[in-house]
């Protein structure tokens, strides 16, 4: 629905949905391709009724093969197509990681810079929703391990709706994780949305006290947290990554510049994970901009368990987020 | 040991004989002086050889034209010579040159020309197919008359990848030549201790594809074969499946003891070398004399020793440039 203002209300799932139609029609030289876009409209309903509109050459149910669709996606775009590969969840996406790191991610490289690979591969990640093990994890962190992908994670509606464009434009294989639980989610969305920029972080709300830094599904309970704070007398920014890999390191180091205070929060694992890395940028470019450690709010180490309350207790929440915020700003932490 | 296949239906006014042993001659030529170079680190790394299995990829080319496409594997050189690839180039990236075909950055397992539509020199065993599979989306998407020949080893067949990329390439019916070259040894795992069967057709056909059996010691039958799958193919009777029955002469690679194969073994299939069967029979059908074996021996010799003249004489990328080429586009 729009309103006079040129603002609607609308989810996560249709605003993906938006931007492969929009995709879809821009080019013919893109088409969507894995298990069950098809017929059964997505897995998770983003491509629904795109079969019907565009047909089945163009929206193309695979087999369960990963490692087969995901390669014959980076195959097609070395031969001037630009594929959007769906991979169900990040989880199943470890089936087709041979082809995504040593085929999508080397391929320009180990060619001596001949062929490159504009292939656009989306996966849903993240827990939330009951999936257990095997369907609810955070593996963004791990993709942004390899040089030669971009790794791209929305966190707003506008880049749920505006990243595919962009990506597709890209020469270079991109990797877009959309967050599941997000894909009810809705908010207002401008009526004209259309690509957004994929290269740099965005400050989602300014402050002065601390900054949150995160991204994707963790961009919303950073930005409750942050309102929590508010009511509390501290003054937290909300700076949202958006790109994995390369990072914004310019980003990073000027949000702590100007709060002297960084709490990052990550959906995948602590131990090695992208915060580690994001920790490190700041200790190696803005230690002396700190007055306080830099913290960390990650999913417990353990694989995400079905039952809701040790899921929940195993993934950021806004209260933990705001318990670390308030010690690291009070210093009672 | 495989059983040997009847020798090549067709005559040799089928082919140009000569330029058949010469491509051959010029692969095995070429992989000799690099055995030699290997033993004076001018080439290091991993490098594995086609010395013996020369008549697969010699076939095949004949039967491909210059806009289809080859995904090949780590044991390419032969692939890459008989596509077209500049021995010059190939020489040079053996050296890790800049003026190598991948710039120094591939090796000798990762051959590219993307002018020749040479797509690798892929070093995991299986990870080529799916490419293939998706070139060949390409074409039949865009209604291309092309064919993408996809070269790899019988041990393959044991990787997931394999039967994803059959049924994907069958059940959308894409112009896709499968060649398989079974030298009979995963490196050193013979087919029958890694395959519950081995008669590789048989599971080619179970994806509803056209597969056969050849004698891959045998040039003309190869270029038979090649030609009569390719013309299914390009006809777009879907992909087709042909398993070259050949041997490797050599080791594995340059750090094989050679303990999974006997010696006798291995000399019996030296008497099925294809270059010998080839120049055996052109010269008593006269096609080619004595001093013209000598003349196209030296021939093949000047182009090696150019080779290799060049790869010495090639430049090393300048460290400073280590990183390009990760990404074709760089954020500004």
């Amino acid at each position: 629905m729009t309103t006079a203002t040129g603002v609607r209300e609308t989810t996560f799932r249709d605003a993906y949905r938006e931007g492969i139609r929009d995709a879809l029609i821009r080019d013919d030289a893109t088409f969507l391709m894995g298990e069950d876009v098809g017929r059964y409209g997505g897995c998770f309903g983003v491509s629904k009724g795109l079969l019907e509109e565009f047909g089945p050459e163009r929206v193309r149910d695979t087999p369960l093969s990963e490692s087969g669709f995901v390669g014959a996606g980076i195959g097609a775009a070395m031969n001037g197509m630009r594929p959007i590969v769906e991979v169900m969840t990040v989880n199943f996406s470890l089936l087709a990681l041979d082809q995504i790191m040593n085929n999508a991610a080397s391929m320009l490289h180990m060619s001596g810079g001949q062929i490159n690979v504009p292939v656009v591969i989306r996966m849903t990640t993240g827990a939330g929703r009951q999936l257990a093990a095997q369907h609810s994890h955070s593996l963004e962190g791990w993709y942004a391990h390899i040089p030669g992908i971009r790794v791209l994670a929305p966190g707003t509606l506008e880049d749920a709706r505006g990243m595919l464009w962009t990506a597709l434009q890209d020469p270079d294989p991109v990797l877009i994780f959309e967050n599941g639980a997000m894909y009810p989610v809705s908010g207002p969305l401008p009526a004209n949305a259309g690509p957004v920029e994929i290269d740099h972080a965005a400050v989602r709300r300014h402050g002065e006290d601390l900054s949150l830094i995160t991204y994707g599904g963790s961009v919303p309970r950073a930005m409750l947290a942050a309102e929590t704070l508010e009511e509390e007398g501290i003054s937290a920014e909300v700076l949202d990554l958006r790109t994995l890999r390369p990072l914004d390191g310019a980003a990073i180091l000027g949000t702590v510049a100007r709060t002297h205070r960084a709490l990052v929060v990550d959906e995948g694992w602590r131990s090695g994970s992208l915060a580690a890395e994001v920790s490190a940028r700041i200790m190696e470019g803005a230690f002396y901009e700190l007055e306080a450690p830099v913290a960390r709010v990650c999913a417990a180490e353990v694989p995400i368990p079905f039952a809701q309350h040790l899921e929940q207790a195993a993934i950021p929440q806004p209260e933990t987020i705001v318990a670390v915020a308030r010690g690291l700003v009070r210093g009672d932490g | 040991m495989t059983s040997t296949l009847p020798t090549g239906r067709s005559g040799l006014d089928q082919w140009d004989g000569v330029l058949l042993l010469r491509e051959m001659l010029r692969i095995r030529r070429f992989e000799e002086r690099c055995v030699e170079l290997y033993s004076a680190s001018k080439i290091r790394g991993f490098m594995h050889l086609y010395i013996g299995e020369e008549a697969v990829a010699t076939g095949v080319m004949q039967a491909l034209r210059p806009q289809d496409a080859v995904v090949s594997t780590y044991r390419e050189h032969g692939h890459a010579l008989a596509r077209g690839l500049d021995p010059k180039a190939i020489m040079a990236e053996m050296y890790g040159r800049v003026e190598g075909c991948s710039r120094g950055r591939g090796g000798s397992m990762h051959l590219f020309d993307a002018d020749a539509r040479f797509y690798g020199g892929n070093a995991i065993v299986a990870g080529g197919l799916p490419l293939a599979v998706g070139l060949a989306l390409a074409d039949s998407l865009r209604g291309r008359d092309v064919v993408t020949a996809c070269f790899f080893g019988e041990g393959a067949v044991a990787e997931g990848e394999f039967h994803e990329a059959m049924n994907l390439a069958a059940l959308w019916s894409l112009p896709v030549l499968f060649c398989c070259e079974n030298n009979l040894y995963a490196m050193g795992t013979a087919l029958g201790r890694s395959e519950s069967q081995t008669d590789l057709t048989i599971k080619a056909s179970s994806y509803e594809m056209s597969a056969w059996a050849v004698d891959g010691m045998d040039v003309l039958a190869c270029a038979d074969a090649a030609r009569e799958a390719v013309e299914l193919v390009r006809g777009g009777g879907g992909p087709c499946f042909l398993e070259f029955r050949t041997y490797r002469f050599r080791a594995h690679s340059m750090y094989d003891p050679e303990l999974y194969r006997s010696k006798e073994e291995v000399a019996e299939w030296k008497t099925r070398d294809p270059l010998d069967a080839l120049a055996r029979r052109l010269r008593e059908d006269g096609l080619l004399s004595d001093a013209g074996r000598d003349a196209m021996e030296r021939e093949v010799e000047a182009e090696v020793d150019e080779a290799v003249a060049f790869a010495e004489a090639g430049t090393l990328e300048p460290v400073e440039d280590l990183t390009r080429f990760v990404y074709r586009r760089d954020v500004p």
